[in-house]
């Protein structure tokens, strides 16, 4: 069933109470599905969460995956995005001795700035869709980052 | 009102209408059989394990249709009822497991009968509770009780700490449950169901495709009405045993890995695939590929997930089966049996060629014989248990079910120690009836110890043995597919099950031939107590017609004509 193995984004809506998330990935685990990146947090001023999940798979095992993720009782809603905005963040951990302008001209290019500088570290982040994050990620191996953190993905249907 | 925890629970049981439950006790579910001691209202059935316990609450829901209940305590006592668990989960049975936990200071701490229950329950329940506090319990148990029942229904576990059970708060049971999140959709889509029935009068080969769902739907009368009206041949999947009654001219058999060569024909022949509560399981496809291959699928299920997860369905409807069947017969009347005749004719054509049989032997008696027989003397004076392995494909095969419910066998998850158990919760449920459980050499000592639940209850359920000193279903697998390698298959080693009926308080007959079978059975019927009759069958029989795993239903081993080896 590992025909047309496409990136997925799922957007799952669920009550806030004990052990949800463990439902959710149990459920992944347990069916052999994967999951790429996470988020969840509170849906303000509600008793629900929102959870972003990036996950791979064809038609049908994304089709199975929504089914099946509605079928756990708290959940009270699951959207696969077709048209979507999404964006990730990544914080980075530079030598306070790499050039500083550069990095701070890359980072803008990149929805991002410099957030700390130390005496030892600068630190930087950046916010923009997965691919881009990959790119800057890839772009700024040059100034030798010590650290890179990156969060999973937020989406929202067009 | 101000009460306990304990108290609680019984309260809650009490207005869910529970008459049973089944368990067993220990420290942390102390508290709550304190007060099962004090009232009156329902019956507990001590069993002699946990699993046991869980087993015996499906038999009772099976048969009864209502909600079954066990009652267990932490550590260990949970741990055994998993299996219990994961049966009711696979075959879709209404359960509420209730079990102790260490009180909730000592969680997490791994202290004394200590262990995540709700981690382990969370993949083999439909949902579960850990309860932290009294003031959840009356909306945790009803909403427990709501979720085991409907939907697609199955077991729900409830993990209350030792010390909530002993916490007072308020009691009102009247709360009007708000699960905003669960709403199943038990209405099939009315557009759907009109062009399913446009479907079917068009179609030249339909095929009912009877499963499980039915039965749990308590739909199977509006199902014989629609096949009765259409005309169209159905088969019945193993869990479907009793939908339509075994004297049904358009009933075909059952079908799947052991189904018979007119059911697995049909199956393939057929043009229109009408699935009524099935989920097109492995048993009952073999390879998917070439499942009804020149067949348009129509799939009404209360799952949606169930729907076009292995085969594609071109006409899905989501709903209660008995709504939709009842929709169904609304818009009958474009329908013409008349059209299906020759369809009919070659169905019967099939089941002429190779109809569902078995040798007879000089020597030894032949399982199929035995069951044939019990339903030639008991038919529907009895409800039917079966443990797993040859004898339940065999009893699938040839006992003449007559209605729903009277067939109760583990069927998604194949549990070994299964039948005893859930005969006895069958005999708690139906004590007007005979309460049968055949089973094997290998699958009886699984949970032999219940002979003294049985026997102390008084709840006479009639085992039979069929033994063929094997671990039948394996030692075939061994002996067709691994070279007759017999490996770990053979149990020639055997207690004297006669002398261990009676050394429980029950009765116990060995038999060789047909009027020693008889005389037995007779004898345990009329006697009525907890017998087991151990009949010596045939060693090397095997369950035939055979569909090798992942192949094509088609391609079937069939039983040896007659002086053909």
């Amino acid at each position: 069933m590992s025909d047309n193995n496409e990136r997925r984004v799922v957007s799952v809506i669920v009550v806030n109470e004990a052990s949800v998330l463990s439902r959710i990935t149990d459920l992944f685990s347990g069916r052999g599905y994967n999951i790429t990146s996470l988020s969840v947090a509170p849906i303000p001023e509600s008793k629900y969460s929102r959870l972003t999940i990036v996950t791979s798979g064809s038609v049908r095992v994304i089709e199975q995956i929504t089914k099946q993720l509605h079928k756990l009782i708290p959940v009270l809603r699951v959207y696969e995005h077709a048209d979507l905005v999404e964006k990730e963040m990544a914080i980075v951990k530079f030598p306070a001795s790499e050039n500083i302008a550069d990095i701070s001209t890359l980072c803008a290019v990149y929805n991002g700035k410099i957030v700390n500088v130390g005496e030892n570290v600068i630190i930087v982040m950046v916010s923009d869709e997965p691919k881009r994050v990959d790119n800057f990620l890839k772009i700024i191996k040059r100034y030798n980052p010590k650290e890179i953190v990156r969060s999973g993905a937020v989406a929202l249907e067009r | 009102m101000q009460i306990n925890g304990a108290q609680m629970v019984i309260e809650a049981l009490i207005a869910e209408g529970v008459d049973t439950v089944f368990g067993y006790p220990g420290g942390a579910i102390m508290n709550v059989y304190d007060e099962i001691y004090k009232q009156k209202d329902f019956k507990h059935i001590l069993t002699r394990h946990e699993q046991a316990a869980v087993h015996a609450a499906e038999g009772y829901a099976k048969v009864s249709g209502k909600v079954g209940v066990a009652m267990i305590t932490s550590g260990p006592g949970f741990t055994n009822a998993v299996t219990g668990l994961a049966d009711a989960y696979m075959d879709s049975i209404p359960l509420v497991v209730i079990s102790g936990q260490v009180p909730m200071s000592l969680i997490g701490t791994d202290a004394f009968q200590e262990i995540d229950a709700v981690g382990i329950s969370r993949s083999c329940t439909k949902h579960n509770y850990l309860v932290t506090k009294a003031q959840d319990l009356p909306r945790v148990l009803k909403e427990a009780f709501h979720i085991a029942a409907t939907g697609r229904p199955g077991p729900v576990h409830v993990d209350i700490p030792k010390d909530v059970t002993a916490e007072i708060a308020e009691f009102d049971y009247s709360i009007v449950l708000d699960l905003e999140t669960y709403k199943p959709h038990v209405k099939g889509n009315p557009r759907q169901i009109k062009k399913v029935m446009e479907a079917i009068a068009n179609a030249k080969r339909p095929l009912f495709y009877l499963g499980g769902g039915i039965i749990n739907a308590n739909a199977a009368y509006e199902v014989r009405d629609l096949v009765q009206k259409t005309g169209i041949p159905a088969v019945e999947t193993f869990m479907a045993r009793g939908v339509l009654s075994c004297d049904d001219q358009l009933l075909i058999g059952m079908l799947g890995m052991h189904g018979s060569y007119a059911s697995n024909m049909a199956m393939s022949e057929t043009d229109l695939v009408i699935g009524l509560g099935v989920r097109f399981d492995d048993r009952v496809t073999g390879k998917l590929s070439e499942f009804a291959k020149n067949a348009s699928v129509i799939h009404v299920d209360i799952d949606p997930a169930s729907i076009s997860k292995l085969v594609n369905a071109d006409y899905p409807i989501v709903g209660d089966v008995k709504n939709v069947v009842n929709e169904m017969l609304e818009l009958i009347a474009g329908i013409e049996s008349q059209k299906y005749k020759v369809w009919r004719e070659t169905v019967q054509n099939f089941a002429k060629l190779h109809p569902l049989t078995y040798h007879e032997d000089t020597e030894r008696l032949k399982p199929q014989w035995v069951i044939q027989r019990v339903g030639e003397l008991l038919g529907d004076s009895a409800n039917i248990s079966t443990d797993v392995g040859q004898h339940q494909m065999w009893t699938g095969q040839f006992y003449p079910f007559t209605r729903p419910r009277q067939f109760i066998s583990s069927g998604g998850l194949g549990t070994m120690g299964f039948g005893f158990p859930a005969a006895i919760g069958v005999k708690a449920a139906t004590p007007e009836k005979i309460s049968i459980n055949f089973t094997g050499d290998g699958s009886i000592l699984m949970n032999v110890q219940e002979l003294m639940t049985a026997v102390g209850n008084k709840l006479p359920v009639i085992n039979i043995i069929l033994n063929n000193n094997y671990l039948g279903m394996v030692r075939q697998w061994q002996t067709l597919f691994y070279d007759k390698r017999h490996s770990e298959t053979d149990l020639s080693v055997q207690p004297d099950f006669v002398k261990l009926a009676e050394a429980f308080g029950g009765i116990g007959y060995r038999v060789k031939t047909k009027e020693e079978f008889d005389s037995a059975l007779k004898d345990a019927v009329e006697k009525n107590v907890v017998a087991f009759i151990e009949v010596i069958v045939h060693r090397m029989e095997n369950v035939m017609p055979m569909v090798p795993a992942g192949g094509s239903l088609f391609n079937m081993m069939l039983l040896e004509k007659k002086g053909e080896k």
